[in-house]
């Protein structure tokens, strides 16, 4: 069984917003909403500090709060991959699983449902990558299967050191950051 | 230093969530009215006193009828998909508070109904004959009168608890993942029916039963709250930035003053000298236990969604 997952570098990513541009693009993302994101980080103490640029989405997560939230089974895992999606016919737009994501990677669409990153699913069945990875210039963005240890995210995460967003929460998030 | 910046600007969602307005926390305040006044008017069925025409028994069920559809008309009114509402009732998600709650508040309403039709007021009868058919047959039957007070108890307990179950299962916002938050709710839910009816209550000698009750209610609410405090203030990083939003940050006026302040402590040493026939009994006093339970849910709904994981847990 397949679980995809993304790999970010962020010593590769500049910040270029390609990637937004790419998903607002391909998903049709209403002006104002994001689904993808860039963030500065900055930590440490003058002049030592260190900046990490990050490219952020809804981290697609093993243990879902959003889903196990939703009155309704809108928000659901998807057979394939484990994606978190949302069916919007089924979707009250009570905000729950707004609330229960730490990472408020979910917003309010203006047609009255919760939206957010898919990791482009209709693009991955067809053997497409995601449009964010697809469109990187840098080529900081890798999509695949975690589930296998020949794929090249799997290779990624065994060769270098990385870290997910807010861990403590116990989502297990499937973005992970290389440093 | 840790400085976060981002080009995400979604409604709703940034610079801080703030996703749920006036319509979450009136909804659960009149939740938890209800709760109240479903344990209150349960007790005084079960122990006989609809046939007295106690106020608490009598009317209470009624007026609750209507409050709870204006709760549900509150909630109704937050959904931003409203015609799908009824996929609520389509299927029941077991890890899903919010799907209790909807199932829930339908096992209430027949309950409500129930109470209601042990007596009709004289002047309801004759309008529905289905209504005095069932009311007569309910009457026929002591033992069913006693089982509708049971049940409007133990929903009442379950309404109650759910209104906090349902912020405290949110574990993304550390203000309300609390194992406290129920209990908080559930007994200022008690303490705003009792006041509720001290408010409206003809009969002066049931108005001084639920000012004692209410006096009770608000004691074990005071520490229901400091329970709720010690469980954050003890907790970890972020749940302590949480609990400092209402203790010393933005919600902290609101918290002290109009939650603990007017809609606790003042009432509650008001109502002391009353029931001790010190000072006169006035509405007063119970107006302002409705209004202080009201700003709680306010407090904690907004607090609840001020807080959160991001501004501490990056920080390496």
């Amino acid at each position: 069984m397949a679980r995809y997952g993304m790999v970010i570098d962020t010593t590769k990513c500049v910040g270029c917003m390609d990637c937004v541009v790419a998903c607002k693009t391909e998903n049709n993302v209403p002006e104002g909403f994001n689904r993808d994101w860039i963030t500065q980080d900055v930590t440490g103490k003058y002049p030592t500090l260190h900046m990490e640029i990050r490219s952020e989405r809804c981290n697609q997560c093993d243990n879902p709060p959003c889903v196990y939230c939703c009155p309704t089974g809108a928000s659901h895992v998807h057979d394939r991959g484990g994606v978190v999606l949302v069916d919007h016919g089924m979707c009250i737009g009570c905000k729950a699983c707004l609330a229960s994501c730490p990472y408020d990677a979910r917003f309010i669409h203006p047609d009255g449902y919760a939206d957010k990153c898919t990791f482009c699913i209709h693009r991955v069945e067809q053997s497409l990558d995601p449009a964010c990875v697809s469109v990187c210039p840098t080529h900081c963005m890798t999509f695949g299967d975690l589930e296998d240890p020949n794929s090249a995210v799997s290779k990624l995460l065994a060769s270098r050191k990385y870290h997910t967003l807010i861990p403590e929460t116990g989502t297990k998030p499937q973005v992970y950051y290389l440093v | 230093m840790h400085e976060l910046t981002t080009t995400r600007h979604n409604e709703l969602i940034d610079p801080s969530l703030h996703i749920w307005g006036w319509e979450i926390p009136v909804y659960l305040f009149i939740g938890g009215l209800v709760a109240g006044i479903m344990i209150i008017s349960g007790y005084f069925t079960l122990k006989g006193q609809y046939k007295k025409n106690v106020f608490s028994s009598f009317y209470l069920p009624h007026i609750s009828l209507v409050l709870l559809t204006l709760g549900m008309l509150a909630l109704f009114l937050d959904l931003e998909h409203k015609p799908y509402v009824w996929r609520l009732y389509t299927t029941f998600k077991i890890a899903s508070p919010m799907s209790w709650g909807a199932w829930i508040l339908i096992l209430v309403y027949p309950a409500l109904w129930a109470n209601t039709l042990i007596r009709i007021p004289d002047r309801f009868n004759n309008i529905v004959p289905a209504f005095d058919k069932l009311s007569q047959k309910i009457n026929e039957h002591p033992f069913l009168i006693k089982n509708i007070g049971i049940l409007n108890i133990l929903l009442g307990i379950l309404l109650g608890m759910y209104t906090g179950v349902l912020l405290s299962s949110i574990g993304a916002r550390p203000l309300w993942n609390s194992a406290m938050l129920w209990m908080l709710f559930l007994v200022s839910g008690l303490s705003s029916a009792a006041a509720f009816v001290h408010v409206i209550a003809p009969d002066k000698h049931e108005r001084v039963l639920l000012a004692k009750a209410d006096n009770a209610f608000l004691t074990l609410e005071l520490f229901v709250i400091g329970g709720f405090i010690s469980g954050l203030l003890t907790s970890t990083s972020v749940h302590i930035e949480a609990a400092y939003l209402i203790l010393k940050g933005p919600y902290a006026p609101a918290f002290w003053v109009l939650v603990v302040g007017m809609g606790i402590v003042l009432p509650l040493f008001v109502q002391l000298l009353a029931v001790n026939e010190k000072v006169k009994h006035t509405v007063i006093p119970p107006l302002f236990v409705l209004a202080g339970g009201l700003v709680l849910r306010f407090v904690i709904v907004y607090a609840g969604q001020y807080s959160h994981y991001m501004h501490q847990s990056l920080a390496r």
